[in-house]
């Protein structure tokens, strides 16, 4: 959601350019051809619901921009209470290692003449920390939410693994003789939500699973792989 | 359902105790088996059970090793004059023959502790998980002084809750003294809690020893200003690894309270402190942890012999400070894992817990406490033999008795 956010603040411009001067991104498309000087301007957000009108005549200024884009910026948090979602979680799990940082392939020699692989602006590594950090987010959010992970009787994984304590995700795959084969990670996750919080099993492609493995490995950085270790 | 169940053991408890209490004054009196019953010359199964238990139980009381073999030839030999194979109690009653002899100079104390209740009909595990620890108190013999309840009776402060947990703990046959945890105390700050088991901080004297119990859980207000609603506020709390709230205090009213419950003690007199969380500085993140400890400490530090219980960390956790020595107490619900810094030196981990079981690494346990008001920590591991951390293994600074190593310690 927060990404919606970003994208929201970066095509502003855009999205007030396209509609400036027209009715072309109104939605009301039965009405008859309109005159523009008459009805005013429609400006749209890129989510394509939420829509400001500009009465005719208003002057093109810097400060009334702004004022068209606080307003559609307004009306959209209200209608995404939760948009800040990601900052509650940081409030509660202030302690989650961040990811690498990346900086060497900005420093002097990450990048090459003549190649266009690698060749990585300050942009992309932003983009990468906030997509990562984002699924690391959701999965503790979904970590410490028993609704979320579907247990009936009220469980959550932090109850026996604060801060994803004694989950050691180094550990895996290692042969699991209660399952009597080698498991995953994620394996063992299913395993918990089905018998200690009496859930259904998730699908290894569920995105609560990607974030849940996320969160999980992310709270283990820096510890070596030590598949098989028992 | 559960209900009839209850109050079935309730019944059965009364019963148990009816007959404890029949017992009489005079052993002398009685020192011949009767083999008599209510009915006349007809003696049923149990009459002749309760008949050479006590037979034994005669025999044995006031002896000590030597001549438990003789008492127990005795014992037998009564059994077998009214008529009943002897079985059971003649192997068993040596133990407890010794126990009863050491506890002329000392007493003991069960807890059970951290049950995190959910209403039954949403959660039965944690439930029967508590029932199981009141059944495991129930039979012990000799029965302890009485019961310590840790907190952390219910697990979000919910009124269901909280009574049910109020209803399992009344059938426990030793008397309860109940410590609040912040689990029971988020949702209404406490209100039933104390409409059910009254106020969180007191003291009490117990053949010798001063007991203070302490609310070591109350956090600064963090949920007015972000405007929390009651339930928001408990959940912030009861996530351990939640660091959206306040660390743990016992607060200056509390600590006054202490310092003038304490006043009139010579530095002599042994202390034991109840208290929730640790009384000292563990791990903040997890509020392992309580954010005045050092001033409590200080009021703790003349007496030559003090103990601190405590709950919240469902853990084997083990700690010394000068003259104070610290005990966590095991959960019924679920066991923490070990805080990833500053585990204390005196602490020997128990072995990792199996989630392949999920009672494992859970249970209750014994406080044995010696007239000097030393204690010996007895952890009642369910599923694992049971283990003790004594107070000489505290006093000698770890030279003597040390308590077994885990044979798996935590990643």
């Amino acid at each position: 959601m927060a990404a919606a956010v970003l994208a929201l603040v970066l095509s502003l411009p855009l999205a007030m350019a396209v509609s400036v001067g027209g009715a072309a991104c109104s939605d009301d498309s039965t009405d008859p051809a309109p005159a523009p000087a008459k009805q005013g301007t429609t400006v749209v957000l890129c989510d394509g619901k939420t829509k400001v009108e500009i009465p005719p005549g208003a002057e093109k200024s810097r400060a009334g921009g702004q004022a068209v884009a606080d307003a559609l910026m307004s009306q959209w948090r209200q209608r995404h209470p939760d948009a800040d979602w990601e900052a509650e979680v940081r409030r509660s799990h202030p302690r989650i290692p961040p990811p690498a940082d990346n900086a060497d392939v900005l420093a002097a020699g990450g990048q090459r003449d003549g190649q266009t692989y690698g060749r990585f602006t300050a942009k992309d590594v932003l983009s990468w920390q906030r997509e990562i950090e984002r699924a690391v987010l959701e999965g503790a959010r979904i970590f410490h939410d028993s609704e979320a992970l579907g247990s009936t009787i009220g469980m959550s994984c932090d109850m026996c693994h604060p801060d994803a304590a004694n989950t050691h995700p180094e550990t895996y795959p290692k042969f699991q003789v209660q399952l009597g084969r080698v498991v995953l990670l994620r394996d063992m996750i299913n395993w918990c939500i089905e018998h200690p919080l009496r859930g259904t099993a998730m699908t290894a492609n569920d995105p609560r699973m990607r974030a849940l493995e996320t969160y999980i490995y992310a709270q283990r950085k820096g510890q070596p792989l030590s598949y098989g270790k028992h | 359902m559960r209900r009839t169940k209850a109050a079935k053991r309730t019944k059965q408890i009364e019963r148990t105790e009816r007959v404890e209490r029949a017992e009489p004054a005079e052993p002398a009196a009685r020192a011949e088996p009767t083999a008599r019953g209510p009915r006349g010359r007809i003696v049923g199964v149990e009459t002749r059970y309760m008949e050479e238990r006590r037979v034994a139980l005669e025999g044995l009381r006031g002896i000590d090793r030597r001549g438990f073999l003789r008492a127990s030839a005795a014992a037998a030999a009564a059994a077998m004059a009214c008529g009943v194979a002897p079985h059971s109690f003649q192997p068993v009653r040596v133990a407890f023959a010794g126990e009863r002899g050491r506890e002329r100079d000392g007493f003991r104390f069960a807890y059970i502790s951290d049950s995190h209740l959910f209403e039954e009909k949403l959660n039965d595990r944690f439930v029967r998980a508590l029932l199981r620890a009141v059944d495991d108190v129930n039979r012990l013999d000799p029965q302890p002084d009485f019961v310590l309840f840790g907190g952390d009776l219910a697990q979000l402060g919910q009124p269901a809750e909280l009574r049910l947990g109020a209803q399992i703990l009344r059938s426990l046959r030793a008397p309860v003294r109940m410590m609040v945890g912040e689990h029971d105390w988020y949702l209404d700050m406490g209100e039933l809690w104390r409409d059910l088991f009254g106020e969180p901080t007191y003291s009490f004297d117990h053949k010798g020893v001063h007991f203070t119990v302490l609310n070591s859980i109350l956090e600064e207000d963090f949920w007015s200003e972000r405007g929390l609603s009651p339930m928001e506020r408990m959940k912030t709390v009861a996530g351990l690894d939640n660091n959206a709230q306040r660390p743990f205090t016992v607060g200056v009213e509390q600590r006054e309270w202490l310092r003038r419950d304490l006043a009139g003690l010579p530095s002599t007199a042994p202390v034991i402190v109840f208290s929730h969380s640790p009384l000292y500085k563990l791990y903040k993140p997890w509020n392992f942890w309580t954010d005045d400890a050092d001033e409590v400490q200080a009021l703790l530090r003349r007496f030559r012999s003090v103990a601190v219980i405590h709950g919240h960390t469902h853990q084997m956790l083990t700690n010394r400070i000068g003259s104070i020595h610290f005990h966590g107490m095991l959960s019924t619900a679920w066991p923490w894992p070990y805080a990833p810094e500053g585990l204390p030196e005196y602490t020997v981990q128990m072995s990792r817990p199996d989630p392949f079981n999920p009672n494992d690494g859970c249970g209750d346990g014994q406080v044995r406490v010696h007239p000097d008001g030393l204690v010996d920590k007895i952890y009642q591991l369910w599923n694992r033999n049971p283990i003790t951390v004594t107070g000489a293994y505290l006093r000698s600074a770890r030279r003597a008795g040390r308590p077994p190593a885990p044979n798996r310690k935590a990643y």
